[in-house]
């Protein structure tokens, strides 16, 4: 197991394809998680990252394993901050399955550093950016101030 | 959520289930095997009632190559606090606000 870890579970009510789409397609992503973009060519094995509004790289990695509609695993690396980068790279899986209704999204977001920052750092943003992709998909609006890029950063 | 909250009571009613949500606190990430070892427990008793704290959200379970590994999942007991707790703090809050206030009084008379 890992050093540091953060799990995350979300119930969300639309499909596991729509889920996935919101996931990775920049016209959703940029509407709910602070404004990035996500540019892959998703495949595994594929160099994978994620761009704010103002074009830096916030983070970086690779496709890892990648089953449409099902699960995905990143290797992830923070770039803009660098006692994050120092930390090296993490490992992410999204999990997604059919629950009656709903879909059961679980992150877990891992990293070998004792006490990892990094890890402490996305405990509090993922959060923010699943609570908001459940209401974008649910209510059709995301939460107020996800749209835009995060001040300071 | 009043069904979520009881299936997440029902669920820590159980001390075989507490022993394993502890056991994930102190080792996040286990497999069905490592949860089985040194348990006085069958591996079908550990199975059933890892299904009840899963359905309950407790805990979580993520692939890793052949493997299923189980996480404690803290957000309902979180829940549970935030229901009750929050409200407990008000009302404590408010109490002392109160207090405060009578005493000014006084000092005031």
């Amino acid at each position: 197991m890992a050093e540091s870890q953060f799990l995350y579970v979300a119930f969300i009510r639309t499909t596991p394809e729509k889920l996935w789409q919101a996931l990775i397609d920049p016209e959703f992503t940029r509407r709910y998680w602070f404004a990035t973009a996500q540019e892959s060519e998703w495949r595994a094995g594929s160099a994978w990252c994620i761009r704010f509004a103002d074009g830096r790289v916030a983070d970086s990695g690779e496709v890892v394993e990648i089953e449409p509609a099902r699960r995905l695993v990143l290797k992830w690396r923070h770039e803009i901050q660098p006692e994050l980068t120092a930390e090296g790279y993490s490992r992410m899986t999204f999990e997604l399955a059919q629950q009656g209704e709903m879909v059961k999204l679980t992150v877990l977001h891992e990293m070998d550093v004792k006490d990892s920052k990094f890890i402490g750092a996305v405990s509090g943003g993922w959060p923010i950016i699943l609570s908001s992709l459940k209401s974008l998909l649910e209510t059709g609006e995301p939460l107020a101030g996800t749209g835009q890029s995060p001040k300071g950063m | 959520m009043g069904g979520d909250q009881d299936k997440v009571f029902k669920a820590l009613a159980a001390p075989e289930r507490r022993v394993l949500l502890d056991r994930l606190r102190a080792n996040n990430g286990q497999t069905l095997g490592q949860l089985c070892q040194d348990m006085e427990m069958t591996r079908q008793a550990v199975t059933r009632h890892l299904k009840l704290l899963e359905e309950a959200n407790l805990v979580a379970t993520i692939r890793r190559g052949r493997e299923k590994l189980h996480y404690l999942n803290p957000m309902p007991i979180h829940e549970i606090a935030e229901r009750w707790i929050s409200k407990y703090e008000r009302g404590r809050l408010r109490v002392l606000a109160e207090l405060k206030a009578k005493l000014e009084e006084k000092t005031d008379g």
